[in-house]
C-alpha cells in the first residue's frame, strides 16, 4: 500500500548513534516530531533519553546518522546555531545561572534569538509565571526547586521556540506542581509550539502527548499514538516496570 | 616612628603600588573565575606588554599613557587569539593540559624576548616621571596617581561590562553554568577567548602604567604576577572585587612592612599575610566559603 506523502517533519532523527568516549549509548535511534505535535520519549533510567536530547541540541556530537530540523541538517552544527534556528532545549537538572537574578536568567534566553523582543517576551513569561515576576531581582540559586524549574522553562520560552525540548521537567516537583506543569505544557502547545517531552511521569505524559516513543538501551523499541501505548499493559510492564 | 607623617605617605604609596597589583590580579582572577584555569603565561604576557610599551615610546615616541589605547585593544586581540586558536585547542578541555600549555607559552615568550632583547634592563625617561603632587604630608609621584586612577576606572569599566552588557552576562553565565549557557545559544569557546582577551588587556594596561617608573627585562613581569597570585588568593579566587581590594591591601602591607622592617624586607609582609590568609580563611576575603 502506498502511503500518502506526509509533510516533512519539523524534527527528523534517523539512525543516530552517539555516546561518551568509547561507549555507545544511542544505537541507531529513529524518530520524528511534526509541527504542532507533543511527542513524548519514555524509558527507564539510563535508557539514553538525556543523551538523545543532548545529541539533538548539538552538545554531544552524533557518531553517525542524520538529524534534520525544519528540513536542514543540524547534526554537525554547534548548539548556538541550533538555538538560533528555534530548537530550544530545557535540560535535565534545570541548569539555570544560580549567581544571576531571575531577570538576568530570562534575558539570557534571548541571547541568540528574539533579542529585539526581549522585554515583550519577558512580560509574557512573567504573566505565565507570576511567582517569577515577584522574584525578578532574586538570585536564581535561592529559588525553590519548583521555581527554578519554572525559570528554566521560562528561559526557554524567551527564545520563541518552534520546538521545545523538555528533559524531565517534572523532576523533583510536588504532585500539585506536576499538575500545573502539565497544564503549562498544554498551554505552550496551544500556542502552536511543538514539544518533545522526555519524562518519567508516564501516565501524564501519555495523556498530553499525541505520539510516544519508548527508548530502551539506546534503541526505540516501541512507537505509536500515545493512546495505544497507554492501553498496552504488556509493553508498559516490559519497559517501564509498571 | 609611628607618626602619621611617616605612616600616611607609606599608606598612600602602598595604595598606588597596590593598584597595579590589583590590575594584574584582576586579569588573573577573571580568567580563573571563568575558565577555571590558572594562566601561567600571565607574567610573560605582562613582560611582553612592557616591552611593547617600551618600544612604543623609544621607537615611535608614543607616550605610555597614549600607547595604552593601542596596546590594550592589541593585547585583547592577542589574548583572544591565543585562547581560541592555541590554548583552547591544545588543552582539549583538560585542566592539566591548560596548565602545561600556559606554562609552555610562558617559557616560549620569555625566551623569545631574551633572544631578541637579551637580559638587559631598560628604562625610559619621561619628563614628568618625577613630578610629585602634595597630598597632606605626603608627596606622591604623578605616575602613581595616574596608575591608581586608571586602575579604578578599569575596574569600574569591567564591572559595568559584567553587569550590564549581554557579553558580560554571558561571561558570568559561562563561569557558573556552562551547559546552561550553551543551551541559551552562548558560544562558550568565544566567551572563553573574550575572557582571556580581557585578562590579557588588563596586563597591557598595567604595563603602560608601570613603564614610566619601572624597568623592563625579559623577566620583569614575573615579580608582579607572583604578588598577583597572592592577591588572588587573598581576595578569593575568581572574585573581581576581591582582586581590587586584595591588591590595594597587599600594596599597603608591602609599603608598611618596608617602613617597619626596612626596604628590602617589604615583601615579607606580603607573604606572611598570604600564609595567614591560607590558614585562617583559605577561600580568601571574598571567595565563596567551602
Ligand atoms: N557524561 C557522561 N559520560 C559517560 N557516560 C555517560 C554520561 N552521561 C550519561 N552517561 C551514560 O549514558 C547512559 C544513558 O544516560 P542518559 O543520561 O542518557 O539516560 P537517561 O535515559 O536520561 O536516564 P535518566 O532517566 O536517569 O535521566 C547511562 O548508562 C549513563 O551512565
Ligand atoms: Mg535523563
Amino acid at each position: 500500500m502506498i502511503e500518502p506523502p506526509a509533510s516533512e517533519p519539523l524534527l527528523a532523527v534517523n539512525g543516530v548513534h552517539a555516546g561518551y568516549g568509547g561507549s555507545e549509548v544511542l544505537r541507531g535511534v529513529d524518530f520524528a516530531v511534526y509541527a504542532g505535535e507533543i511527542v513524548t520519549v519514555l524509558g527507564a533510567n539510563g535508557a539514553g533519553k538525556s543523551t538523545l536530547s543532548m545529541t539533538i541540541s548539538g552538545v554531544i556530537k552524533s557518531w553517525q546518522g542524520s538529524i534534520r530540523f525544519k528540513g536542514a541538517a543540524i547534526e554537525r552544527k554547534p548548539p548556538a546555531d541550533i538555538v538560533a534556528q528555534g530548537l530550544i532545549h530545557v535540560p535535565e537538572g534545570r541548569r539555570i545561572f544560580p549567581n544571576m537574578t531571575v531577570r538576568e536568567n530570562l534575558d539570557l534566553g534571548t541571547y541568540r534569538r528574539a533579542r529585539s523582543r526581549r522585554a515583550a517576551n519577558r512580560d509574557r513569561v512573567f504573566a505565565a509565571f507570576p511567582r517569577l515576576a515577584e522574584r525578578q531581582s532574586q538570585r536564581a540559586g535561592t529559588l525553590s526547586g519548583g521555581e527554578q524549574q519554572m525559570l528554566a522553562i521560562g528561559r526557554g520560552l524567551m527564545a520563541e521556540p518552534e520546538l521545545l525540548l523538555l528533559d524531565e521537567p517534572s523532576l523533583g516537583l510536588s504532585p500539585l506542581l506536576v499538575e500545573e506543569l502539565f497544564a503549562l505544557i498544554k498551554g505552550i502547545h496551544a500556542q502552536g509550539i511543538a514539544l518533545l517531552l522526555i519524562e518519567q511521569n508516564v501516565v501524564q505524559s501519555l495523556e498530553v502527548a499525541q505520539r510516544a516513543y519508548i527508548l530502551d538501551n539506546g534503541c526505540v523499541v516501541l512507537e505509536g499514538p500515545a493512546t495505544d501505548i497507554e492501553k498496552d499493559p504488556a509493553l508498559r510492564r516490559a519497559y517501564l516496570g509498571l | 616612628m609611628l607618626s602619621p607623617v611617616i605612616l600616611l605617605p607609606a599608606i598612600l604609596n602602598g595604595l598606588m603600588t597596590g593598584a597595579i597589583y590589583a590590575l594584574v590580579a584582576l586579569g588573573l582572577t577573571l580568567i580563573y573565575g571563568v575558565l577555571h584555569i590558572i594562566n601561567f603565561a600571565h607574567g610573560a604576557l605582562l613582560t611582553a606588554a612592557m616591552f611593547a610599551a617600551f618600544f612604543a615610546y623609544t621607537l615611535l615616541g608614543l607616550d605610555p599613557y597614549l600607547a595604552v589605547f593601542v596596546l590594550a585593544p592589541l593585547f585583547f586581540v592577542a589574548g583572544y587569539a591565543l585562547q581560541r586558536f592555541v590554548i583552547g585547542p591544545a588543552a582539549h578541555g583538560e585542566d592539566r593540559n591548560f596548565l602545561l600549555v600556559t606554562l609552555g607559552l610562558a617559557v616560549l615568550i620569555e625566551n623569545a624576548l631574551l633572544y631578541f632583547f637579551r637580559a638587559d634592563t631598560r628604562t625610559i625617561d619621561l619628563p614628568y616621571a618625577f613630578n610629585v603632587i602634595e597630598l597632606g604630608p605626603a608627596f606622591i609621584a604623578v605616575p602613581r596617581i595616574v596608575a591608581f586612577v586608571t586602575v579604578i576606572v578599569v575596574a569600574l569599566a569591567l564591572w559595568a561590562i559584567m553587569q550590564w552588557t549581554d557579553t558580560g552576562k554571558a561571561i558570568r553565565a559561562v563561569a557558573r553554568e556552562k551547559l546552561g549557557a550553551e543551551l541559551c545559544g552562548i558560544n562558550v569557546t568565544h566567551i572563553f577567548a573574550i575572557t582571556f582577551g580581557l585578562g590579557t588587556a588588563c596586563v597591557a594596561v598595567a604595563a603602560c602604567l608601570l613603564i614610566p617608573t619601572y624597568y623592563v627585562n625579559p623577566t620583569a613581569g614575573e615579580a608582579f604576577v607572583l604578588i598577583a597570585f597572592t592577591v588572588v588568593v587573598l581576595g578569593g579566587m575568581g572574585s573581581v572585587a576581591g582582586a581590587l581590594i586584595g591588591g590595594l591591601c597587599v600594596g599597603v602591607i608591602e609599603s608598611l612592612s618596608s617602613v617597619f622592617f626596612g626596604e628590602s624586607l617589604g615583601q615579607i609582609g606580603i607573604f606572611a599575610s598570604f600564609i595567614v590568609t591560607l590558614l585562617v580563611r583559605p577561600s580568601g576575603l571574598f571567595g565563596a566559603r567551602a
